[in-house]
């Protein structure tokens, strides 16, 4: 027998394989766990529809079960309700910002979507809010690029969703 | 971008895709493929490193997009009975019969041929220039706003749940391709003469978005005020005249295309053909 517990600190080691300081957890993807005898079910959500890393996390989730000698796992995708940046937990933002990428802003507060409007980011290194856009998308679709007009560093900033 | 004046029009809830609806499904899946495909073209040829990164994100949601939609559309036609298997016939891909296996998303993606296709003429035009790209972008993006916005209301909970995640990030491209259009129109006198230009060679493709085709479920014709008014909005920041409605372009629809796309699909199709069911 296997608890729901032990799945859900085990899923604590599987990280996002492109921003690796966050776990999937912190990321807020993982909907939910059910074990049935030695059934366990996971069920993620994707970030964005192309996210390329949704396929190494499936495969990423299933290895550390298996390093566990739990064999008999089943992951599902379920897209509704769309995943949101709001999903992220206090401390998957505090790692980001750690990290050097400033965490989302909360949903409700800025998500923008007027037309040349910015929201005010705070730079990751010198905490300045002296900061501008560069560009809607980065490195990966969950970015957007900024620049700190006081300490002059660039940064992603991983945008709301 | 949301449109808080937006009112949408009637018609949801429509019926789940069964055989019926399977065509819509292909139809949205195409345009998100085809278009994500065309603007794959500008990696590492955009006019600059971020706008580079820009255009190929949106091709990595878009084929995102198509992907869900594909994959949907194989589940649904592998529970089909033989009746609603033969309704279908004609749009499913000839070489996958050969395969003895189930449908699976890539074989609707790679192996169907041209007539078989069902996404707007818009999508499949050539990429032309920045400006001809931002624009068709723009244009794509307000339509399937308000496509999606429909969609969400669907009584089908897979279908709405794929507008759902998908308008999100329609809403950044929509405002992405938006700024553009508004930098280049209000821009330099070449950049103005580009996006006028473009404007020419694109808008009597936009009509036919909103002509339905029998397999459509929601209301097209209907959704033709906000996309105007949307466009107009950004058109008048930009300075760029609306032009007058004329005659439009239709076909793609319906499997009936430009000669842009079969080369499209050679490009996209050929190591499926070349080595079928090969994985890697
Ligand atoms: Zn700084």
């Amino acid at each position: 027998m296997v608890s729901d517990a032990e799945i859900w600190k085990l899923l604590e080691d599987v990280k996002d394989p492109e921003v690796p300081v966050l776990s999937i957890l912190d990321l807020g993807i993982v909907r939910a766990v059910t074990t049935e005898g030695e059934q366990i079910k996971i069920t993620i959500t994707p970030t964005y529809s192309g996210c390329p890393a949704m396929d190494v996390i499936s495969m990423d989730i299933r290895l550390k079960l298996i390093e566990k000698g739990y064999r008999n796992v089943a992951i599902q995708q379920q897209l509704s309700p769309a995943w949101t940046t709001d999903w992220m937990t206090t401390e998957g933002k505090a790692k980001l910002k750690a990290f050097g990428i400033a965490p989302p802003n909360p949903k409700q507060q800025v998500c923008a979507d007027d037309l040349f409007s910015e929201e005010a980011i705070e730079c990751p290194r010198c905490h300045s809010y002296h900061t501008e856009l560069i560009s809607q998308f980065a490195s990966t679709a969950c970015k957007a690029m900024y620049r700190c007009l006081d300490c002059k560093e660039a940064f992603d900033y991983f945008k709301c969703h | 971008m949301t449109d808080t004046n937006y009112k949408p029009a009637g018609k949801a809830p429509f019926p789940p895709g069964r055989a019926g609806g399977w065509a819509f499904i292909l139809h949205l899946a195409d345009n998100a493929l085809i278009i994500g495909q065309r603007n794959a073209e500008w990696c590492g040829h955009g006019p600059a490193l971020e706008q580079d990164i820009a255009i190929t994100n949106i091709s990595l949601d878009q084929i995102g997009q198509a992907r869900m939609l594909y994959n949907y559309a194989a589940t649904l036609y592998n529970g089909f009975d033989s009746n609603e298997k033969t309704a279908v016939d004609h749009l499913v891909p000839r070489l996958w019969k050969a395969y003895n296996r189930e449908l699976e998303e890539d074989d609707l993606a790679f192996l169907r041929d041209e007539r078989q296709y069902l996404n707007l003429l818009l999508a499949e035009l050539p990429k032309g220039d920045w400006a001809q790209t931002v624009l068709r972008q723009f244009f794509f993006s307000a339509f399937q706003f308000y496509q999606y916005t429909e969609l969400q209301k669907s009584s089908d909970t897979q279908l709405s749940a794929i507008a759902e995640k998908s308008i999100k990030e329609v809403t950044y491209h929509l405002r992405w391709s938006a700024e553009w259009v508004i930098r280049l129109g209000d821009g330099t006198e070449e950049s103005r003469r580009r996006i006028t230009d473009a404007l020419g060679e694109l808008w009597m493709f936009t009509g036919e978005a909103f002509k339905p085709a029998p397999y459509e479920v929601i209301a097209v014709e209907d959704l033709k005020g906000a996309w105007i008014e949307k466009v107009a909005t950004v058109f008048a920041e930009a300075d760029l005249e609306l032009p007058k409605s004329g005659w439009s372009q239709a076909g793609g629809k319906e499997g009936k295309h430009t000669e842009h796309l079969g080369y499209l699909l050679a490009d996209m199709q050929y190591l499926q053909r070349t080595y079928p069911d090969s994985t890697w």
